[in-house]
């Protein structure tokens, strides 16, 4: 057997790092036209940063942290043939994905109680839109990851790592721009 | 011929070809109308030559579309077509419909007739009984070619393009609804148009340049199956959502504008997939098909959608250049050079792989074909150009300085003269790549008056 090159040396399926250079993209090119905007008006900007729950999102960092580093556990136990452990450590990542959402949809709910909406002022467009599209993958993610969890072969578990460690990546990307940085 | 059901494809090329001679008549009288405004205005009003040339288009690279799978499935799954009788019938449904369509605009036949009569609209306007005489054609035509697939060998050749044939009927049912307000029609018009040309359109696109680059260059199915599901996957991830950049200015909300520019500005990715998939296939083929004029138009195909879909959709898609070119001749030179590249020179490419194996002999009149391809896509570059530089001057005249919009056209003549002059060199290309495919059975045509006549 010939040792494999390009695209194919790469571990898991082509299809999912795909879309996970594919998301890094709409992502990143999110983030960029949001600092694009912030510069042509960074007073404002600041100001309407200033509503967001920013101990929230610290929060939520540390559960999606962990929750990936469960789903990694999972497929380290599949392999070692340990399948009711990895699949215990998939519903502890999906669990945790859920309670991402809860937290998430707490933040939403306080916004909309302060009557701010997307089209309050710009950063709150790309606000909801950035970490909208993006607890959308969360959701996505939680699905993938109880149905890898029930067909468990090694690679569907990989597959289903993959996705969720691009959905912790976009919230490590998102976390520092839309609610540190000022 | 392997199978004897591809024959179908013959007829579905024909009246393709003939729809084509069509839309390009009525691009010339469309083109000569903006340098003579009043011609014809009487007898066929401007919008109704416009309505006629891109629906004519649409129709004709749909039944191109039909044809090509029925040429390519019973290849790809080892089996005849399911049904020949319910192929024929579905192309007798789609010409009596399009007969109708063509009658009912030019003469405005049951002015407010709910069932027979125009529908007021500017687009997805045909009669209530021709849209579901489309939607019968669409399933006899889902059900013929799926039954078949079901059947036969399942590649991911077939599979894409069954997938890509599903979404452009079901999406073509947004057509029935017609709401009341401008804005709303127009959304649901982009459901029809924009995900078809800029999603299932594109998996056919990719579907059927696959198969002729399998056929072309015998590279492996492998290698080919594999560029396939990255291109679709690609163009699904972009198109879907890039529907948004229809939707800055009709009405919809603000946010819009961020996810049209975003996911429309990767639309370009998989068209350029598309065209290193196309190159890169020939650089690592080892076949020497005698079909060069296929091979031509398959590269051709996949370059001036990059160019045409690609470069120039790219270059008024992001809401902050587009607020200034919107419905400028930018966005016609962006829709003529995108339809042709992506799906005109697709669909010539399966015509002129197929019809010389459909009509059974080598495929002769390479030359004269090529000669069509060179002055067909060299009048629809100037085209792009000319367009390109007219719209440039109508965005500074009229949107950075607030000219008339009449006083603009005045001085967009001179582009205009060109631009009908590089159509009449494509009419020409028409005609020669018609005569091209059709009419010569010998390889050389002879004077001699003992050879008889064709």
């Amino acid at each position: 057997m010939t040792e494999a090159r390009g695209l194919d040396a790469l571990p898991g399926e082509l299809m999912m790092w795909v879309l996970i250079v594919s998301e890094l993209m709409v992502f990143g090119a999110g983030l960029t036209a949001m600092l694009a905007m912030r510069l042509t008006d960074p007073a404002s900007f600041a100001a309407a940063q200033e509503h967001l729950f920013q101990t929230g999102a610290a929060l939520n960092t540390v559960v999606l942290i962990t929750s990936g580093f469960l789903a990694a556990q999972a497929l380290a136990w599949r392999r070692a043939a340990r399948r009711m452990a990895a699949r215990a450590a998939l519903a502890g990542a999906a669990a945790l994905g859920v309670l991402f959402l809860w937290i998430k949809g707490a933040e939403y709910a306080a916004k909309a109680a302060d009557g701010i909406g997307w089209d309050s002022h710009p950063f709150f467009t790309f606000y909801y839109g950035l970490t909208g599209f993006h607890a959308a993958h969360v959701a996505a993610g939680i699905v993938l990851l109880l149905l890898v969890a029930w067909r468990d072969a090694p690679q569907n578990i990989e597959a289903g790592a993959m996705f969720w460690h691009m959905v912790d990546l976009v919230w490590v990307l998102l976390y520092p721009v839309v609610y540190l940085l000022g | 011929m392997k199978y004897a059901t591809q024959k179908i494809a013959l007829a579905y090329f024909s009246v393709a070809l003939a729809l084509f001679a069509i839309q390009i008549v009525g691009g010339l009288l469309v083109g000569y109308v903006y340098i003579d405004p009043n011609f014809l205005s009487e007898v066929l009003p401007f919008n109704i030559l416009r309505m006629l040339h891109t629906n004519s288009l649409v129709v004709w690279l749909l039944l191109g579309f039909f044809g090509a799978a029925y040429f390519l499935i019973p290849e790809e799954t080892e089996r005849e077509i399911h049904s020949l009788m319910l192929a024929y019938l579905q192309l007798i449904i789609l010409v009596v419909g399009t007969i109708g369509v063509v009658l009912t605009y030019v003469f405005n036949l049951f002015e407010g007739n709910f069932l027979l009569g125009k529908e007021g609209r500017e687009f997805l306007e045909q009669p209530k009984w021709v849209k579901a005489g489309i939607v019968v054609a669409a399933l006899i035509f889902l059900y013929n070619v799926t039954m078949t697939v079901l059947k036969g060998r399942k590649t991911a050749i077939s599979n894409v393009l069954l997938l890509g044939l599903w979404g452009l009927a079901l999406l073509f049912l947004f057509a029935f609804y017609n709401p009341e307000n401008l804005a709303l029609d127009k959304q649901y018009w982009w459901y029809v148009i924009h995900l078809w040309v800029e999603g299932v359109w594109e998996l056919i696109m990719a579907s059927i340049l696959a198969y002729l680059m399998l056929k072309l260059t015998g590279v492996d199915r492998e290698v080919v199956e594999k560029w396939l599901y990255v291109i679709v996957a690609l163009a699904l991830f972009s198109g879907i959502l890039g529907t948004g950049h229809h939707y800055y200015w009709i009405g919809t909300p603000g946010y819009w504008q961020w996810i049209g520019s975003i996911f429309s500005s990767l639309e370009v990715v998989p068209f350029f997939a598309m065209m290193a998939f196309a190159f890169v296939m020939v650089w690592k083929g080892r076949r020497d098909h005698p079909n060069k004029a296929a091979l031509l138009w398959s590269l051709g195909c996949a370059t001036l959608a990059f160019f045409g879909a690609g470069v120039w959709g790219f270059l008024h898609t992001l809401h902050g250049v587009n607020y200034y070119t919107h419905g400028t001749q930018i966005t016609a030179a962006h829709g003529h050079l995108a339809f042709y590249g992506a799906y005109v020179c697709l669909n010539i490419a399966i015509f002129t792989y197929a019809m010389p194996i459909l009509r059974n002999r080598d495929p002769y009149n390479q030359v004269l074909n090529m000669a069509a391809f060179w002055l067909m896509s060299g009048g629809m570059a100037f085209m792009t150009f000319t367009l390109t530089f007219a719209g440039t001057v109508q965005t500074h005249m009229q949107r950075v300085l607030g000219e008339y919009y009449m006083d603009v056209q005045d001085q967009l003549d001179i582009f205009y003269v060109m631009r009908f002059f590089s159509g009449v060199a494509v009419f020409i290309g028409v005609l020669l790549l018609i005569y091209a495919l059709a009419w010569p059975r010998r390889e050389v045509i002879t004077d001699d008056a003992s050879v008889p006549a064709e």
